[in-house]
């Protein structure tokens, strides 16, 4: 038995909580194809806050919605302590250019990594707690009574000693001219009524009648429309283009030469692809052409015994207990480049003339956006207005790189009118920023009890930080590799350590939907089904606690749920795996049941996902991303590959870069774990366990243990 | 001119001969303003594109729109309105299926049209008709609100 090492969790930092001011000033907000103009008499309340005369409430969101459910979510925090009433709240986009000229009022705008809960909670309920006292401020003021003597529940301001009421609407304009207190004291969370309850997104209606509310969707007067070919191999470059074959076709207006890619510029946009697509372009493609995914496997195989990794944890001593074991067991995996295949292709319509730049993105960062399109356009950030529209899936795709902003604005600055540029799917599939390519060699000893007393791991691929921001390496090593192997390891093996050979290639790497967890996961969690059935063990172990599945905390109650599961009887043919991670500060346990067909068909008939992510603002938006990231989870297990022949993508559409159908979609059931005390993530926390998860359950089921994914590489059938 | 008919309006369309192959997607899109028809993949892949022609899904990324003729087309836009709601986008608001929401334009079309040739669909009727893609994962709603809007319809109960 080994025992749960105590981990802190890492303490969220309360960041910028000055939310201030009566500011009432005119900017444009855009929500869907609506723009709501700001006008002076709008009562703001804080940044966060409009409060109108007929009482509705308006909360400004600062992150991007894209299917995760922020749109609502955020808002939520803020009525809680607003003490409005929830029918009459309204989100919509606080805009980046005003938070730039506001000195970043509404802090970071980036929407990633699971944390837009964790990171604004803070800040969201002071914003409510502010306002409310301003709102109590003025109805006290109007009655000439002390603001003690006042409260405010479900929009309605009460004078106890009196029974006077108001309206939040009738008192707003006052509140807005109030100076907001010093100090707010926040509920105690038991005392929540709104956070904690499932509440209908708001963001539904709009997604159910075919509102224009993409970027894709934006139509402005007069506006022209691009297309975009890239070169095939990443770093390569455009050489020239042959313009005159476009001679005589209708409705061209201009071809746009950037330095890996070639755009052109019609009346519409299908005249902009076939001329995209018909016109002649030489390519210089640098010294990518000779890559595959067979060179770059070899690179990464080579990393797992090569002498130039750089360690991240490094507990007792590793070597000396292996060669200490009763038993030792080593196995080597892998996975591929995975794409994003966000549902709405890149997209970005731009509109630069002499003293503006005005863009309309699919944007997961506004402020990157803003920055890309002044950088593009060579104009200060405060030339540029920055339209966040609804996100047609996002995972990662369109928060650091944002090349279709840049592209958009290039080309734009080539004509008069307003660009929309739309990618193919095909251009989508091939210029993606991949998870990146990861192997693994895993090597541990167990004692005579079967006890793992050491546990090595190596680690090779590429590096995301490397392309994006090589200053955050630590010591040189790029410690967000081995997410979920380092400190947010939850089993505790004595002797342990994992390092990581770097071996990038040309191949531009992002982060997607769990990021480097996504591999670890796999990794880390099939190989801990290994070390259990080598030491004859059950999987999961029904006593208090077994190192199997040790918890490194003791309130998390997610193995209960999970071991009620795994004991239960299953139809026949039906086997079970189990999985958990940490991720955001969160963590999930998932069982698995599926089965395999003599044909070796995997069908995956049920996920339990229990989960505890701490504090759950919408228990309905954790249910829907759990089963949103089963589904990524899924998919990617069965038939993610990204593959590189001469340097280039092989897959181009969704019928060689397959999507999970409903057909195929397990009954899934989510278990949210009653925990309190901390704020974790749950966007991407449920999708890493699910692949080794449906491994494990491959093993039960045909005694073939999977080390390399997607499924459909392996022949399951039943010998 | 090609004359389109459109949610109940008829269109004269500039379709030039050299846009004879341009499909119906952009048309709408494009030509009409009609945005809630979404681009998926352009190979009828995915279903995001998906109207009614004549009352049957079609994905319109991959129908020329010089094969439309005098067929009736229907667009999410002319489903419902926001006052006066199709079933089926009830109940898509009544089992909270979308999340992003890019591809339910498509998804609620598909399934009005299934629903439209078989009321009371099964769970493999349901498999083999809606082949959409929707990258949220939004599925297992889908299918219970498919079954919603079906009970819905046969019961002939009011949604709230």
């Amino acid at each position: 038995m080994s025992r749960v090492p105590q981990i802190n969790r890492r303490a969220f930092l309360a960041s910028a909580a000055a939310v201030g001011g009566a500011l009432a000033l005119g900017f444009d907000i855009p929500l869907g194809s609506r723009t709501i103009r700001a006008s002076e008499s709008r009562s703001e309340i804080t940044v966060w806050i409009v409060i109108e005369p007929d009482d509705s409430v308006i909360i400004r969101v600062a992150k991007s919605e894209m299917g995760q459910g922020s749109f609502t979510a955020l808002p939520m925090l803020v009525a809680e302590e607003l003490e409005c009433d929830w029918t009459k709240v309204k989100a919509e986009f606080a805009s980046p250019h005003e938070n730039r000229r506001r000195n970043r009022a509404w802090g970071n705008m980036s929407t990633g990594a699971s944390r837009s809960i964790t990171a604004s909670q803070n800040d969201l309920r002071r914003a409510g707690a502010t306002a409310r006292e301003m709102l109590i401020a003025a109805a006290a003021t109007c009655w000439n009574v002390p603001a003690r003597e006042c409260t405010a529940a479900n929009g309605v301001i009460t004078h106890g000693p009196s029974g006077r009421t108001t309206a939040f609407g009738r008192v707003a304009a006052e509140a807005a001219g109030m100076t907001p207190p010093a100090q707010v004291r926040l509920k105690d969370p038991k005392d929540w009524k709104l956070i904690g309850t499932r509440q209908r997104r708001l963001d539904v209606p709009d997604k159910v009648t075919g509102k224009p509310i993409y970027a894709i969707d934006v139509h402005l007067p007069g506006m022209l429309y691009a297309a975009i070919v890239q070169c095939p191999v990443f770093k390569g470059t455009l050489r020239s283009v042959d313009e005159t074959k476009l001679a005589g076709m209708k409705g061209i207006r201009r071809v746009v030469k950037l330095p890996d890619a070639v755009a052109v510029v019609a009346d519409s946009w299908w005249r902009a692809k076939k001329a995209a697509e018909m016109l002649p372009v030489t390519w210089d493609f640098a010294d990518y052409a000779g890559v595959s995914s067979d060179t770059i496997r070899e690179e990464l195989h080579a990393g797992l015994s090569a002498g130039d990794a750089r360690v991240g944890r490094n507990d007792g001593d590793v070597d000396r207990a292996l060669g200490q074991a009763v038993k030792r067991i080593e196995a080597d995996y892998e996975v591929p480049f995975l794409g994003h295949a966000t549902m709405e292709p890149q997209n970005c319509t731009a509109h630069v003339t002499a003293d503006r730049v005005e863009i309309w993105a699919p944007t997961q960062d506004g402020e990157t956006a803003l920055a890309i399109a002044a950088d593009a356009a060579g104009v200060p950030a405060d030339k540029v207005v920055v339209h966040k529209m609804m996100l047609g899936c996002g995972f990662g795709r369109r928060g650091i790189f944002q090349d279709f902003v840049r592209q958009a604005v290039l080309i734009a600055k080539e004509v008069s009118e307003p660009v929309k540029l739309v990618w193919t799917r095909e251009e989508d599939t091939r210029h993606g920023f991949y998870r990146p390519v990861a192997s693994a060699r895993m090597t541990a000893g167990l004692d005579a009890d079967g006890i793992p007393i050491a546990w090595k791991i190596r680690t090779s691929g590429q590096s995301i930080i490397a392309a994006v921001s090589p200053r955050v390496m630590q010591f040189g090593v790029d410690r967000n590799f081995l997410q979920g192997l380092l400190e947010d390891m939850p089993y505790h093996v004595p002797n342990y350590r994992v390092d990581f050979a770097m071996r990038n290639t040309h191949v531009p790497v992002g982060v997607w939907r769990s990021v480097n967890h996504s591999q670890n996961a796999f990794f880390k969690e099939s190989f801990v089904d290994e070390m259990a059935y080598a030491a004859g063990a059950d999987p999961i172990c029904s006593g208090a606690c077994c190192w199997q599945k040790c918890r490194r905390s003791s309130r998390c109650s997610t193995p209960r749920a999970a071991r009620a599961e795994w004991g239960s009887a299953l139809p026949p043919g039906v086997f079970r795996g189990i999985a958990l991670h940490d991720l955001q500060s969160s963590i999930c346990a998932q069982i698995v049941e599926a089965s395999v067909d003599e044909d070796g068909e995997v069908r995956v008939h049920r996920v339990v996902s229990a989960i505890d992510a701490g504090h759950v603002v919408n228990p309905l938006s954790v249910e829907m991303q759990t089963e949103s990231a089963i589904v990524f989870g899924l998919t990617a297990a069965l038939y993610g590959e990204i593959t590189i022949k001469h340097g280039q993508v092989e897959q181009s559409n969704f019928h060689d870069y397959p999507m999970l159908r409903l057909a195929d979609m397990p009954r899934v059931e989510t278990v949210i774990v009653e925990s309190q005390g901390f704020w974790g993530g749950a966007g991407e926390t449920p999708v890493p366990p699910l692949a080794p998860a449906l491994c494990n359950a491959i093993f039960a089921a045909t005694g073939k243990r999977i080390r390399s994914l997607p499924l459909k590489n392996h022949d399951l059938r039943s010998a | 001119m090609t004359r389109l008919t459109v949610n109940g309006q008829a269109y004269d369309i500039d379709v030039d001969s050299d846009d004879s192959d341009m499909p119906l997607l952009w048309v709408l899109r494009d030509t009409l303003g009609l945005m809630g028809t979404r681009f998926g993949c352009g190979i009828a892949q995915c279903g995001a594109c998906t109207v009614h022609v004549d009352g049957a899904p079609v994905r319109s990324c991959a129908l020329p729109v010089s094969a439309v003729g005098d067929k009736h087309i229907t667009t999410i836009e002319g489903l419902g309105t926001d006052d006066a709601l199709h079933p089926v986008q009830r109940a898509w608001i009544d089992l909270d299926v979308p999340q992003c929401g890019y591809c339910q334009s498509g998804m609620i079309m598909a399934v009005a049209a299934l629903l439209h040739e078989n009321p009371s669909p099964t769970d493999a009727d349901i498999d083999a008709a809606i082949t959409n893609i929707c990258r949220c994962g939004t599925y297992q709603r889908v299918r219970a609100a498919i079954h919603a809007a079906a009970n819905q319809r046969v019961s002939g109960i009011k949604s709230p």
